[in-house]
């Protein structure tokens, strides 16, 4: 670890144990959130903006049925690339997602126990919870929560959520996102993402850098993202992906309507594919909009069209549920 | 009596919030107390706050509302009691009353004998009408932003409710709020007093046993300390001050609940970005207070205000961590700042196409193209009537800023700082080349932000600065956008506003028609005339509240300077303050009421359709002759007066027709049956309202 001095006091930094890399960051939030009974889930393979896409958030919040899990989710944002020249801007990051539905009483303090056991002394920093209400129009969600701040740095996004896919929520649910590069190099003291140490080798001590596994990736797809995605081809995408999703969603309708449908028939029915579909389809929005292809006016008409679908597919979701349950 | 305190405790609430809902819990408990009659009359009442709790403690609350008696009549005393026994009337009415018929009494009034009833009607206790009636003013409490968090959604609240103390001085009063029951124990600082309850033994307790677990609950306090605790860090640098800022101060303050101060360092290299944007990063990003040096500029530190108190080892690291997140933000800072060079303003005007100003009507190059007719338009007029002689060069610098002036919108730097449009674009303007005077303009091209806000220094910026607003504002209400009540989505009355101060306080020789009709022109698939009419009133509407509500003229004053016109702004303000001036005299308040008088005498004759006639042939009495005499006398020297825009002057010798004016009342009827003398003492009076009203609308003053 470099050791730091701080100008105006020239106090030295203690030497301190060394910090978690970014793999062990990751293992010691999972163990702990698994200790308080969570699902510990895998990332979701469907690109998504942010862990709340992915359908262990976006489903699993709608209806009534308690739950709580965990995961880690790559999350794209094809316009924040730089190509691997930002130290802080990533195409593509982590996020330690969490759900807690419905939240415990003492969710702050379990949050707090959280950030001592990746091994942050609350006593020797400076903690904030500053207002930060969170909307995501492209899924009809919102809530209010606020952004954690830690020595002037936000390392979590904590969100009550209220709605989602235009529905209300009842029970609501907290919903924690730890930004776990930033958070890696805030406890490892680095200026540079790509300078956080992913894994040391036991044997040799050597480190795995972040910039090592993922620097390359970073500047493709800035490359991609900003230059070579054909915008004809990526509208053409998207409109078939939407004209499938919206293929399903009348189908469903169709089913709803039919007295005479089995509940089998409604249980069978495809949701989470028609889900994945709305996904294409955002990702696909993110993409046009990194290629600077989508105008102001065509924007907001292009999120309703997504939110068009998102909303369709809870409905579906929780009306299957209902079904479900009420068939057992 | 005894003390209460309540204090409700929560998660955080938005700093923003607090400062109203710890008054409005004051006015509520007050309220309540009062209504139900259970403040003594020595009683005190302080509010609390901070990020997690809400607080109200009251000295001299009664521990019980005082019994009250009721005097109740019934019926007469003869239908009540035949022979001195109880009828079933005197029954029915003691059932009523709630009192044994041996109770009852005979009352005497003005109508006779009637049975009445003394009802005693025993105080409830104080803790009892609490626990009813807290709670309910407890979740009325408004919040910009609410939510639900139980299941069942019972109630909503700005967060969590998670704890409530509810003390009638050592007693706890059993109330609930959104589930939780009120007891006496607090809790501490998250961290410093982590886990520990903190136990109130009386109300009075309160902001003592708080402050032993590392809370201070008293805003003033808090807000005391983190001044203090500025000046001391900023005292470790020579020569440095803090820069003042109110609303951060106000935002740190309900940010902590025992709030100490950091000094931290940024590389002096970074003071090469423009200040405007060190500044932005530090202030609403960071929520740190700039520091600067004796001369006024920004010097390399910054001041950050904790919500906890930590040993050396503690500060070393908090110092750190908060500059290497201070460092990072520079650093994107001056990425975009490079950035952005490589396309210098110039080149970004054609992007502006993509860049959308208003569905309806175009992006910000269609907006540039109509600023810039309205802006040639401007410079034009001011060219040929400026006073002071105007440069050559003023079109020229005029185009070029209205040109580029929107171009920064396509910069990664306004994108990140949206708060710097503008400053923006005249910073990478001076640094491109461009010029001062284009640059400054660029620079100002949105100020005056608010009405105390200062209007660009120069004559480029203040074209500019009117073109764009002007332009919106027909732009907007040409495709019925306009402000509706409360409803103003696009800050039109904010633009009109500006346009306003502008003309006030710049020497611009524009009123507003000259500046409103070539934006009026430019709209399609509209009338223009209505169009014109709509802008026109908006305007006069904003010109009337900056009158009023920013200079301070008396209403009436107002209204009689604007219906007299409305166009020219610094001759408004010149007029309303010779009217204000002169408004006082006992010759001037006759004479409003006379010209009070001839118009209600107008509207009479014209309802009556009265024709006005002539002086010529009439024989007119004396006073009428007079009356005209002298006002025809006058006329000439308050029209040259006016001219002069010596309003004083030519007030005070309209004051003079007084004597002529009162003795024309007094004598003459005006309204003759005789229709020749009646149609010249119309014509006499029409012509006095007409050649006199130029300054003002007397006839709107309040003379009472």
């Amino acid at each position: 670890m470099p050791s730091s001095t701080v100008s105006s006091s020239a106090v030295v930094l203690p030497a301190k144990p060394a910090a978690l890399t970014f793999q062990e960051l990751l293992f010691r939030l999972q163990g702990f959130w698994a200790e308080r009974g969570c699902v510990l889930q895998q990332p979701y393979d469907v690109e998504v903006g942010a862990g709340t896409m992915a359908p262990e958030t976006f489903l699993r919040v709608l209806g009534p049925k308690p739950y709580k899990v965990g995961y880690a989710q790559p999350s794209r944002r094809p316009a924040d690339g730089r190509y691997g020249e930002n130290p802080n801007r990533l195409f593509r990051h982590t996020q330690f997602q969490l759900i807690l539905k419905p939240p415990p009483v003492n969710v702050q303090e379990l949050y707090l126990e959280s950030l001592e056991a990746i091994g942050i002394d609350l006593s020797k920093h400076d903690l904030k919870f500053e207002e930060d209400n969170w909307e995501g129009p492209t899924v009809g969600a919102w809530g209010v929560g606020w952004q954690v701040m830690m020595d002037g740095m936000e390392i979590t996004q904590f969100t009550y959520f209220q709605q989602c896919g235009g529905l209300d929520l009842d029970p609501i649910c907290a919903e924690l996102t730890y930004g776990l590069e930033r958070l890696a190099a805030f406890m490892q003291d680095v200026d540079s993402v790509y300078d956080v140490v992913w894994a040391h080798d036991p044997e040799t001590g050597a480190a795995v850098t972040y910039g090592d596994v993922r620097l390359s990736e970073e500047l493709q797809y800035s490359v991609y993202n900003f230059e070579d995605a054909d915008v004809d081809r990526l509208w053409a995408h998207f409109n078939s992906y939407e004209a499938e999703a919206q293929a399903l969603l009348d189908r469903w309708k169709a089913i709803q309507e039919n007295e005479k449908a089995t509940a089998v028939e409604k249980r069978r029915f495809p949701i989470m594919s028609t889900y994945e579909l709305a996904l294409k389809c955002s990702n696909l929005f993110n993409l046009l909009d990194a290629r600077g292809a989508i105008s102001v006016t065509e924007r907001v008409g292009m999120i309703g069209r997504i939110r068009n679908l998102a909303v369709g597919v809870a409905k579906a979701y929780v009306a299957q549920q209902n079904g479900a349950a009420s068939s057992s | 009596m005894a003390d209460f305190l309540l204090e409700i405790g929560l998660e955080e609430v938005p700093a923003r919030m607090i400062a109203g809902a710890e008054a409005e819990l004051g006015r509520r408990v007050c309220g309540l107390l009062t209504r139900e009659r259970l403040l003594g009359t020595k009683r005190k009442l302080t509010t609390y706050s901070t990020p997690r709790r809400l607080a109200v403690l009251v000295e001299g609350v009664s521990p019980r509302q005082a019994d009250t008696e009721e005097h109740l009549t019934g019926p007469s005393w003869k239908v009540a009691f035949k022979d001195g026994a109880p009828t079933a009337a005197a029954e029915a009415f003691a059932k009523k009353a709630g009192v044994a018929v041996t109770a009852l009494k005979k009352v005497t009034n003005a109508k006779g004998e009637y049975v009445g009833a003394t009802v005693k009607r025993p105080g409830r206790g104080a803790a009892e009408l609490l626990a009813a009636e807290l709670p309910k003013e407890v979740l009325g409490l408004y919040w910009a932003k609410n939510m639900y968090w139980r299941a069942g959604k019972p109630e909503r609240f700005v967060r969590p409710v998670r704890w409530v103390i509810a003390l009638l001085g050592s007693k706890v009063v059993p109330l609930e709020i959104a589930g939780i029951a009120a007891g006496k124990q607090s809790r501490g600082h998250r961290v410093l007093h982590s886990g520990k309850p903190v136990l109130l033994a009386k109300a009075r307790d309160y902001s003592e046993a708080l402050r032993k677990a590392f809370v201070v609950v008293d805003v003033a306090e808090r807000r005391h300390s983190i001044r203090k605790a500025l000046d001391a860090a900023t005292r470790t640098v020579p020569d440095a001050r803090w820069r003042e800022d109110e609303a951060l101060i106000e935002t740190v303050v309900h940010l902590t609940e025992w709030p100490t101060v950091v000094l931290g360092d940024f590389e002096p290299e970074y003071l090469a970005l423009p200040e405007e944007v060190l500044v932005t990063v530090m202030r609403d990003h960071q929520k740190y207070f700039a520091v600067e040096g004796a001369d006024g500029k920004l010097a390399p530190h910054f001041l950050a205000v904790l919500n906890t108190e930590v040993d050396d080892e503690g500060r070393a690291i908090i110092r750190h961590g908060n500059a290497r997140v201070l460092r990072a933000r520079f650093k994107d800072a001056r990425f975009f700042w490079d950035f952005d060079q490589k396309t210098p303003l110039a080149a970004r005007v054609e992007s502006l196409k993509a860049v959308t100003f208003q569905k309806e009507l175009g992006s910000y190059h269609w907006k540039t193209e109509a600023n810039l007719r309205l802006a040639r338009e401007y410079a034009s007029w001011y060219a040929i009537h400026a006073s002071a002689t105007c440069d050559r060069d003023l079109c020229r610098i005029v185009e070029t800023a209205v040109q580029l002036a929107k171009t920064d919108l396509t910069t990664e730097l306004v994108k990140e700082f949206t708060e710097l449009q503008g400053v923006v674009g005249g910073v990478y303007a001076l640094a491109q080349g461009l010029g001062e005077r284009v640059a400054e303009a660029i620079y100002w091209q949105y100020r005056p932000a608010n009405t105390e806000d200062r209007i660009p220094p120069t004559v480029e910026g203040q074209l500019l600065g009117l073109a764009d607003r002007v332009q919106t504002i027909a732009a907007m209400f040409s495709i019925g956008n306009a402000p509706t009540g409360s409803k103003d989505p696009f800050a039109l009355r904010r633009a009109a506003n500006g346009v306003i101060k502008i003309l006030a306080e710049s020497q611009l020789p524009l009123d507003l028609i000259r500046l409103i009709r070539p934006a009026v022109n430019e709209a399609e698939n509209c009338s223009q005339a209505k169009l014109e009419q709509d802008v026109r009133a908006f305007f006069k509407e904003r010109l009337h509240f900056y009158l009023k509500d920013v200079r301070g003229f008396a209403y009436d004053v107002v209204n009689a300077v604007l219906a007299a016109d409305a166009d020219d702004v610094r001759d408004a303000i010149a007029r309303a303050e010779a009217l204000t001036a002169v408004r006082g005299s006992e010759d001037f308040r006759a004479i409003s009421a006379a010209f009070k008088r001839i118009k209600n005498i107008l509207r009479q004759a014209e309802e009556k359709q009265f024709a006005i006639g002539s002086a010529e042939d009439v024989r007119l009495s004396v006073e009428a002759w007079q009356f005209s005499a002298a006002a025809a006398a006058l006329a000439p020297e308050v029209a040259r007066l006016r001219q002069q825009r010596a309003y004083v002057e030519a007030l005070a010798l309209i004051a003079t027709l007084r004597p002529d004016v009162d003795a024309f009342f007094d004598k003459v009827m005006v309204l003759d049956p005789d229709p020749a003398i009646r149609g010249a003492h119309l014509a006499l009076i029409d012509e006095v309202l007409r050649g006199f009203s130029g300054i003002a609308d007397f006839s709107e003053i309040v003379t009472a």
